[in-house]
């Protein structure tokens, strides 16, 4: 431990002297606020510590005293339904000691140390037995929703069970179980520390082929991310990356969402935290802020623990991981967690790279979004958990040249590209046809085709390639206007017409259109695909355009998002009347001959 | 005892370094007196060992290196507040220029602010009628929003920000309100206008102004808009008070921001501004919302609405400071050059224009049930009939289809009927969403895509046989104000 003194301060970054023993990245309190930083730089004696709180009022002189501890965050039971800042300090026992704002140097544990839970053991365990790290020692009931595995930590050695677990109620600090490893007798409890920076340790990892699914019908149909994927959403602001980054929170089907607010409105923080609790989880009718562990680094909030924050969110995200759960991440945005490296890089007189942002922010990032995955928990039951990212980015002006979106397309596998104009237009999710990707297709194809749609598939290729024709007819029609196209062209620009407005087209805030499954995303765009096959071999036998365009079943198609779930019926009563209305102007067009 | 230096070893832009201080902290408020007896004011931004780096808010000018002299004052610069605030005239500094007498403090709060805790938070619902259809039907504000005007040189942003803070209600509720104005760095005229405004309307008393003109010290100004928020939350937090905050113009607040930055010899980010910029902004920006109350599912009584106003250099929404704001902010209000010309005000267009918060606090039980939905339906048509209107430029007007000249002639009578209003007209929710329903009679009900079958029903007018008729008759009150 070392107890040096401040020499300078240059916001959020003070320099120290008398810390000839610190360690990088160990954690230090300065002066006697105890606040909190950690040490991101040594020369000689000097260490430059980046400081996690407001450094006003700080002068040369104030003491500095290292913990030994890296940069850690308590993992147990109790993190889900919490709102922690960017150090896991709960913001709703900062607001009972503190009210309204947020002063500095307050020290809350991330763990309520004296909330008890009825611990049940596993019943497989006898003393004497062999147990390795990542085994199950028993479970807790954390919330109505999650069963909170409680597994030997990593922090430990695997070796023989000398006290099982018992039944029984229990804190996260009572001792749980012995175990005996290189002849030392070591107490586990169900809280253990692990440092944010390193990520947890894993058997293996293993390809992706489930999807997640989210009920956002351009996102699951035209762009999946699979569980355990990685996708990134960037846009200009105003394009809607937090209702999507919302929607997924709400709707995807991860047994956990870590919600990372890194940087970004309060009031979003808050829009969650009061939403959350009344939303219905519908495959468990229990609120999805049970399933929910937020970390809320607003903008005004210090810098650096917006840089600690996306590390927070991850660590705890791959603890459940560990348990053999499927997690989503949810960072927003990442842009903001660049610009804090870029403050401090900046502060550290580092040679900047491109955009002022440091040279090392590709691997950085890199290194941040490696950390999902599908993998085998380490554990010998070879259990399987996911942990998928995805992350916001707001580059300056929607300019996807920006460093921060080219580092990270480096890395994900998934781009929903979010675009203005379709932001001006209403047309949300904005998230655009032509230009987003999904690199997931061929690992996901068998699981589409067995669970869902044996033509799922065709029907999805068929309408992008309608979506692209569009585009160039498009182009067409700008030059010599849309009379000119050939009729079976103007189908497709119908066509394309549905497919945008009635199927890519979706509503946050429609109750019935918030959320689709698969079987009626499915059945949405076959109704589309179905007519435009039908219309086009009507074209073939000289059906009059005019009709074809005019068909009722058009108006049918566009409301066919408030059909409910539980009645998918009204979707065969479309197909019928495609039949027949398509018949129908057949006949009339014989009619029309015959006079 | 405070000790005075006269080390100052260094003066470059509006900064000072000073050598051999004891004891000096960072945001620790400075007082300098030149050699002819001026005393001016400061912070220190930087401290290494005994080195110091201030940073004069009325500039260096007259500063010398032999004879000036510096007190650090052991405190961060604070303002004095108590309810007599209202009424008064503040410089950029917090200090009354108004000739009426000192403020006997309440208290003295430090103008940098603590951050609002996130878990503190009430989500703003409140819908605030601003009686300007643009705002109120499309771009709804909420009480508690940070909502800014993105304007351009010469257009009507200080107009519309008056006759909004002169509107502004919310329906159905009396309370206290203030409004609190922060000018940065502009004309007198233009601070002139808001006065004037103010003094007409009989609001003067429950105004506080804070005034730093153009030709005022630049880097005052970088404490302006703090001072001025400081106020707010002490009339709203602490007073109860429903403050709406007005600041303009922003972009006068980045540019002295740069030039600290630049004479502190810092990385640039984007066109020369502080890579910093944006937590800078958001220090300011967040500083609105409403609070939980005493008890469980309260509101704390009081609330603070900001409307920044900034302008776009060269119209460019993609300038930093415009763009960093509109990542902080919930929304922005944009004016719109080609509007002006055709002299439509307000020139807002609505197209980029948009409100975050409007989602939750408009619909039944706020304003009326089919207001979401035809908020949307006017923005998609609103926006098609732009799409086609550059088609007709290119293709000529002969080209378009039935249904492509509906949505054109829908769109110009929308920027007609709906958009314009007069400076003094004060529209009520229900006047807005009719002049929406009447303008969608123009279009073929098949086109109706985001409402609802029972909305239609029950809201949109049957359709006359002339398309001029039916929207004639509804927006008549409006449009003879509209037209003179």
């Amino acid at each position: 431990m070392s107890d040096g003194r401040i020499v300078k301060i240059s916001g959020p970054l003070i320099v120290a002297e008398g810390m000839g023993e610190a360690r990088m990245f160990e954690v230090a309190r300065v002066s006697d606020r105890e606040l909190i930083g950690e040490i991101i730089e040594l020369h000689g004696d000097q260490a430059y510590i980046q400081v996690y709180e407001d450094t006003s009022g700080l002068g040369p002189g104030e003491k500095v005293v290292t913990t030994g501890q890296s940069l850690s965050i308590d993992l147990g039971p109790g993190l889900l339904e919490s709102i922690y800042d960017g150090i896991q300090r709960p913001l709703n026992i900062i607001y009972g000691q503190v009210g309204h704002f947020i002063t500095r140097g307050i020290n809350v544990p991330g763990l309520d140390s004296k909330r008890r839970f009825d611990f049940i053991p596993n019943p497989d365990l006898k003393e004497g037995d062999e147990i390795m790290v990542g085994d199950t020692l028993g479970e807790v009931k954390e919330t109505e929703l999650i069963m909170h595995r409680v597994m030997v930590p990593p922090t430990l050695k695997g070796g023989i069970l000398k006290r099982k677990p018992e039944k029984g109620t229990c804190t996260i600090e009572d001792v749980i179980a012995e175990i005996e490893a290189d002849g030392e007798v070591q107490e586990v409890r169900m809280i253990h520390r692990w440092p944010v920076r390193t990520p947890r340790p894993i058997a293996r990892k293993i390809l992706p082929v489930k999807p997640l699914v989210t009920g956002q019908r351009v996102i699951d149909m035209f762009f999946p991310i699979s569980q355990g994927g990685t996708a990134t959403v960037p846009g200009p602001f105003g394009a809607g990356k937090t209702v999507i980054q919302h929607q997924l929170a709400k709707w995807s089907d991860a047994n956990i969402i870590v919600y990372v607010g890194c940087g970004e409105r309060g009031n979003e923080m808050t829009d969650v935290l009061q939403e959350f609790p009344q939303l219905i989880d519908p495959k468990t009718g229990r609120p999805l802020m049970e399933r929910t562990v937020l970390i809320a680094n607003t903008s005004n909030m210090p810098v650096a623990a917006r840089e600690a924050s996306v590390y927070t969110g991850i660590t705890i995200a791959e603890y459940y991981r560990d348990m053999g759960y499927d997690i989503a991440v949810l960072a927003d945005s990442t842009s903001r967690w660049a610009e804090a490296m870029r403050e401090m890089s900046g502060r550290l007189e580092e040679m900047p790279g491109e955009e002022g942002y440091p040279a090392y922010l590709p691997s950085r990032l890199a290194e941040f979004y490696e950390r999902s995955g599908k993998v085998v928990c380490s554990g010998s039951d070879e259990r399987q958990g996911t942990l998928s990212v995805i992350g916001a980015v707001s580059p300056p002006g929607g300019d996807l040249s920006d460093p921060v979106v080219q580092a990270t397309l480096k890395v994900v596998k998934v781009f929903w590209s979010l675009e203005d104009q379709l932001a001006f237009e209403r047309h949300f999710p904005a998230i655009g046809w032509l230009s987003s990707y999904s690199l997931y297709h061929d690992n996901l194809r068998e699981y589409f085709r067995s669970e869902v749609e044996e033509e799922w598939e065709d029907v999805r290729t068929t309408a992008m390639s309608l979506l692209q024709k569009e585009a160039e007819l498009k182009e067409l029609v700008r030059l010599v206007g849309v009379d000119s196209l050939s009729s079976s062209d103007r189908i497709v620009l119908e066509t394309s017409k549905h497919i945008r407005e009635d199927f890519l087209h979706q509503s946050a805030f429609d109750p019935d259109d918030a959320y689709t499954r698969l079987n009626k995303q499915f059945l949405m765009l076959k109704v589309i695909v179905e007519l435009h096959r039908a219309c086009e071999r009507a074209i073939e036998k000289k059906a009059p355009l005019r009709k074809l365009l005019e068909l009722p079943v058009r108006e049918k198609i566009a409301r066919m998002k408030y059909i409910k779930e539980d009645d998918l019926a009204g979707f065969d009563a479309i197909f019928g009347d495609i039949t027949t209305q398509i018949a129908g102007s057949m006949t009339e067009n014989r009619a029309g001959e015959a006079e | 005892m405070v000790t005075e230096y006269n080390t100052i070893e260094e003066i470059v832009g509006p900064l000072i370094f000073l050598d051999d201080v004891d004891h000096a902290t960072v945001e620790e408020l400075v007082e300098v007196e030149l050699p002819g007896g001026e005393q001016r004011r400061g912070k220190v931004l930087e401290v290494n060992r005994n080195r110091v780096l201030v940073q004069l808010f009325e500039g260096t000018r007259g500063v010398d290196i032999a004879r000036t002299k510096v007190r650090f004052l052991g405190r961060s610069l604070e303002l004095s507040v108590s309810p007599d605030i209202l009424g008064r005239i503040f410089n950029g500094l917090g200090m009354p220029i108004d000739d009426g007498p000192a403020i006997i403090p309440e208290k003295r709060l430090d103008i940098n602010g603590d951050p609002i805790n996130p878990y503190a938070r009430v989500y703003p619902q409140e819908f605030i009628q601003t009686g300007i259809s643009a705002i109120d039907g499309l771009n709804t504000l909420v009480r508690g929003q940070k909502l800014p005007i993105f304007s351009g040189f010469g257009l009507p942003h200080s107009e519309l920000a008056a006759q909004i803070a002169r509107q502004a209600t919310v329906p159905g509720r009396e309370a206290a309100f203030a409004i609190v104005f922060a000018a940065m760095g502009i004309t007198f005229e233009e601070a002139n206008y808001f006065i004037r405004d103010f003094q007409e309307t009989g609001a003067m008393e429950r105004v506080v102004l804070f005034i730093n003109l153009a030709n005022d010290p630049t880097i005052e100004r970088i404490a302006t808009p703090r001072a001025a928020l400081t106020a707010a939350e002490y009339l709203a937090f602490e007073k109860g008070m429903h403050v709406l905050v007005i600041l303009t113009d922003m972009t006068n607040y980045c540019e002295a921001l740069r030039e600290v930055s630049v004479a502190r010899k810092e990385i640039p980010g984007r066109r020369g501004y502080p890579g910093y910029l944006y937590t800078d902004l958001a220090t300011i920006y967040e500083r609105a919302g409403l609070l939980k109350g005493e008890k469980e599912g309260e509101v704390l009584e009081g609330s603070i609405t900001q409307i920044p106003v900034l302008s776009m250099p060269d119209d460019d929404k993609t300038h930093p400071i415009p763009d960093l704001t509109g990542y902080i902010t919930e929304g922005q209000v944009i004016l719109d050059r080609v509007l002006h010309r055709k002299g439509i005000y307000p020139p807002i267009n609505v197209l980029p224009s948009l409100s975050r918060l409007r989602d939750k606090g408009i619909g039944e039980g706020r304003t009326r049930e089919d207001h979401p939905q035809i908020a949307n339906q006017l923005f998609s048509s609103y926006a098609r009939s732009k799409e086609i209107e550059e088609l007709a430029v290119v293709l000529g007007e002969a080209a378009l289809t039935d249904t492509d000249r509906a949505f054109m002639k829908m769109g110009e009578k929308f920027e007609d009927r709906f958009v314009r209003q007069a400076l003094d007209e004060n529209r009520t929710i229900e006047e807005t969403l009719s002049i929406g329903w009447d303008l969608l009679t123009m279009i073929p009900r098949t086109e109706i895509k985001r409402i609802k079958d029972d909305m239609i029903e029950k809201y949109l007018p049957r359709k006359a046989d002339d398309d001029e008729a039916p929207a004639a008759a509804a927006g008549d009150a409006v449009q003879k104000e509209g037209v003179e």
